[in-house]
């Protein structure tokens, strides 16, 4: 099932002006539910753009984008032309259904935002509250929810986080920037968000906090279903967290598919100013020297049970 | 025998508690000893206290307790302006944003800032502003303004302003932590040249396992405490502990250490490069294979 | 936001292009004494004369020229009006009410909108359009260093706005990536009342200053690395040299000040024709 669908979709900056810049050209993507989707390019590959477009930030120059089927920029006419020919306002009387779409275009874009939940780069920056637990409020608040409602999230994406509720009456400005980036993060899962997009969610941590806030990522996916997308340059990440991966090159989608697929190519990878995973350039080493390694190989995992494979095969020669 | 360029003697450092009378120890008692000419790196995780000893080395921060000699010189204590001035034109230092240490609007403007500040007459900072471009590859950048570059030529940018300083030290503050692989690389290869042609002496404080192991020797410092120094072989092989301070050790290095837990015979005291692992293992795979063959 | 590009300066190798920025500013002070200069109809043609022959020599596009007087649309009419309803004459056009309009209101007006454009044509010119904010400080810096000597603090006056253009732009990206990190919490900045708009500006305001006390921080530091240490003793990369033309082109335009006094004095029947 596609939740989200990009379909012809372009983008350029500047339009006009000597600074034009196409950063999409003919976009057309899937992204699927409940998966966890990589966006894996080089800086400039459009793929901070994308980000934007998934929940109306921003809108293609040209083409769609679509959330389950509804259509996220579709101008308030396009969206009345459809709704009269949808059977969910059949049996309204003529006046009523116009109201009754145009009401639900308005739903539609305001609970977008809450929907679609977006983590930037180097989310600490938009902590602005006087306490952690205002600041991760702040975004159900908006929703307009009950204070009640607003407290149970609030604990909840907390928990999901791994931010102690002895923080919670701590200003922002005062934590670590591990617990910072985790309360960031938890302002945005405190919505909810059915799809939850992160812009480099471990830029800047160290290996503990990068995985701590991969694992609650993960975490919050299996618990909710949610559909993740995950815009990173660090393959090591992509390989050892993603269930499908999309490569942009130049405004382009240049690979799509499961991790497997992708990763299969990962010698292309490297000529499009991508890392290879260092277990990766290890597993080539290796089968340069003569060890019979058949499948691609690019996270730790993968590695040892490769190689364990090869030993028991190795040892029973 | 190379001499020591930089020794610390029990330095120590403690930021003052924002609300009350209290202070919070962020370094505690370092000594260590940077030969000249030496490629060290220091690993530690956030909070660890390795930007505070960094910024001890050229008395951004003044140590509470403790010696600091670079060059054979106490430079605790009692300076002049000129022997603080004289400090840190010797030891430079280039940070983590590459957006928050470009001083002017102008590429070359900002290289020259440092020689400027030391008031050397004009010709000599035309030679060495363009010598620095030169040495970092961004000549052909120097009328660009530095909010139109990349990250990756903003930190070559900061590097060669501390360059025309002509250094003989420069310590890195995590500076290659918010850039994209490619910019980590063109930083990292323009570190590997300064040391290895320049002969400058290089800390590289940062988080990245790979790029701690291009070092010569790595520090690994935890709770404003020495916890490792040595090769990145010896630092390597100390996994477990690496782990519990909240680092880890490279990929291939940690499948070594998979293996080994598995009940493969491997030896860890060479593990920092992704060969030298791929040869441990090839060595035990194939001599094992050997002797499969001659039981069986 | 790359692309951004500070204050208006329009890349080019012009005669004006190439002045000092020093005798530029010099010539923009120059430039408003002439404007204010002109009484009469006759030095207002002389005036525009001069600003044809600036606009024709900096090779600047009109179209780009006329854009610099678009903020200032308002005064101009603010002022006209004024002018036209508030001039007391001997020649009285039109009355009704309390409104009278006097031939020397529509005068005052005429002469009022000619003098603010040319004003500002002539100053974006010599300095906005022709001169880069950073030579324009280096300009202003070196034309105000006597005054260091009575105590005034000019380099670190130069320093401050030197920084201050350095981080426009990256301020700008910030405030752009804060607005919509806060968007995507579902921050509306664009509808509800005053308060509420209002309101919907700390969210912004907050990360912003505390971004920028966090990059003015890490500043100091990098500064103090490079040795910084005020002013004193320091050297310049590139040091402003003046040349004959800055010379020259002072003394035109003090000539063509003159010239306007003079200009004043001819009347051709009218007192201000």
């Amino acid at each position: 099932m596609d939740k989200i669908r990009l379909e012809n979709v372009t983008y350029r900056y500047d339009v006009g002006t000597p600074f034009e810049q196409t950063a999409l050209e003919d976009v057309t993507l899937s992204i699927e539910a409940g998966k966890i989707t990589g966006i894996i390019g080089h800086t400039g590959s459009g793929k901070s753009t994308m980000m934007k477009l998934l929940n109306g930030l921003d809108s293609p120059t040209e083409g769609k984008v679509y959330l389950d089927g509804a259509c996220i920029n579709a101008t308030k006419k396009e969206w009345l032309a459809q709704g009269l020919e949808d059977e969910k306002y059949k049996d309204l009387p003529k006046n009523a259904k116009k109201k009754a779409i145009l009401k639900d275009y308005a739903d539609f874009h305001k609970n977008l935002c809450f929907r679609v939940g977006l983590v930037m780069q180097y989310p600490e920056y938009q902590l602005f509250e006087e306490t952690v637990a205002k600041d991760i409020a702040f975004g159900p608040r908006n929703m307009g929810l009950s204070e009640e409602e607003i407290a149970k999230r609030v604990k909840e994406a907390a928990a999901f986080t791994g931010v102690s509720e002895d923080l919670f009456e701590k200003s922002p400005f005062d934590l670590s920037g591990g617990q910072k980036r985790r309360v960031a993060l938890s302002g945005v899962i405190a919505m909810r968000p059915e799809v939850l997009v992160l812009d480099e969610p471990a830029a800047g941590l160290d290996p503990r906090g990068r995985n701590n806030v991969f694992e609650s990522i993960v975490d919050y996916r299996n618990k909710t279903g949610s559909t993740i997308v995950i815009v990173s340059h660090s393959m090591e990440d992509m390989a050892k967290y993603c269930d499908r991966v999309v490569v942009m090159n130049h405004a382009k989608v240049a690979m799509v598919g499961e991790r497997k697929e992708v990763f299969a190519h990962v010698r292309e990878l490297a000529g499009m100013g991508l890392d290879i995973p260092e277990i990766t350039r290890l597993a080539e080493l290796l089968l340069a020297k003569g060890l019979p390694l058949t499948d691609a190989i690019y996270t730790v995992e993968e590695a040892r049970e490769a190689l364990l494979a090869v030993w028991k095969g190795g040892g029973d020669k | 025998m190379k001499e020591t360029f930089i020794k610390t003697e029990e330095l120590s450092f403690s930021y003052q508690a924002q609300t009350e009378n209290e202070k919070i120890p962020a370094v505690k008692n370092l000594s260590v000893e940077i030969t000249s000419g030496e490629y060290v790196a220091i690993l530690g995780h956030n909070g660890s206290g390795k930007s505070t000893f960094a910024k001890l080395l050229n008395l951004i921060l003044e140590p509470v307790s403790g010696k600091l000699f670079v060059d054979g010189k106490e430079r605790t204590g009692e300076l002049t302006e000129a022997e603080l001035l004289e400090l840190r034109r010797s030891v430079g230092m280039v940070f983590q944003n590459p957006d928050n240490q470009l001083v002017a609007t102008l590429v070359e403007e900002d290289v020259a800032f440092g020689p400027e500040n030391l008031g050397y007459p004009r010709e000599e900072l035309r030679t060495r502003v363009d010598e620095a471009l030169a040495t970092v590859g961004m000549t052909e950048y120097k009328d660009y303004e530095p909010h139109k570059l990349s990250g990756g030529q903003k930190q070559r940018v900061a590097i060669a302003g501390v360059l025309a300083m002509k250094p003989r030290c420069i310590i890195f503050d995590e500076s290659t932590a918010m850039l994209d692989p490619s910019g980590r690389q063109e930083v990292l290869s323009t570190i590997r040249r300064l040391n290895r042609e320049e002969g400058i002496t290089i800390i590289n404080i940062t988080h990245y396992m790979n790029e701690a192991a291009e070092a010569d020797r790595i520090l690994v410092i935890n709770d404003g405490e020495l916890l490792l120094d040595g090769t990145p072989d010896e630092v390597f092989s100390k996994r477990d502990l690496l782990l519990s301070v909240g680092l880890e050790v490279p990929q291939s290095a940690e499948l070594v250490f998979r293996l080994k837990e598995a009940g493969i015979d491997l030896p860890t005291d060479a593990l920092s490069s992704p060969e030298k692992c791929a040869e441990a293992i090839a060595k035990a795979y194939f001599a094992q294979c050997k002797g499969g063959r001659g039981n069986g | 936001m790359r692309g951004m590009t500070l204050g208006q300066y329009y890349p080019g190798t012009s005669p004006i292009h190439r002045l000092d920025p020093r005798a530029k500013i010099i010539l923009g002070i120059l430039a408003i004494v002439c404007s204010f200069l002109c009484k009469t109809l006759f030095s207002f043609c002389l005036l525009e004369a001069l600003v044809l022959l600036l606009v024709i020599l900096s090779g600047i596009p009109p179209k780009l020229l006329i854009r610099a007087l678009r903020p200032v649309l308002f005064i101009l009419l603010f002022t006209s009006l004024v002018n036209i309803f508030m001039t007391r004459g001997k020649n009285l056009l039109f009355e009704y009410g309390i409104f009278h309009i006097y031939e020397e209101g529509l005068w005052n007006a005429l002469f009022m909108i000619l003098r603010i454009t040319s004003l500002i044509l002539m100053t974006s010119i010599f300095l906005t359009y022709t001169t880069t904010p950073i030579a324009l400080t280096d300009g202003l810096e070196q034309l105000l260093s006597p005054l260091k000597k009575l105590h005034i603090p000019v380099h670190d006056f130069a320093m401050m706005i030197t920084i201050a253009m350095r981080f426009i732009p990256t301020l700008a990206e910030e405030t752009e990536r804060i607005m919509n990190a806060q968007r995507a919490r579902g921050v509306n900045f664009s509808t509800g009342g005053l308060i509420k708009r209002v309101r919907s500006l700390i969210p912004i305001l907050i990360p912003l200053f505390v971004s920028a006390f966090n990059r003015a921080f890490d500043l100091a530091n990098a500064m103090e690395c490079r040795c910084y240490h005020g002013g004193e003793g320091r050297t310049r990369l590139k040091v402003l040299r003046y040349n004959v033309w800055d010379f020259v082109a002072i003394l035109l335009l003090i000539g063509v000040g003159v010239g306007l006094v003079f200009a004043n004095r001819l009347t051709f029947g009218g007192s201000i024709l």
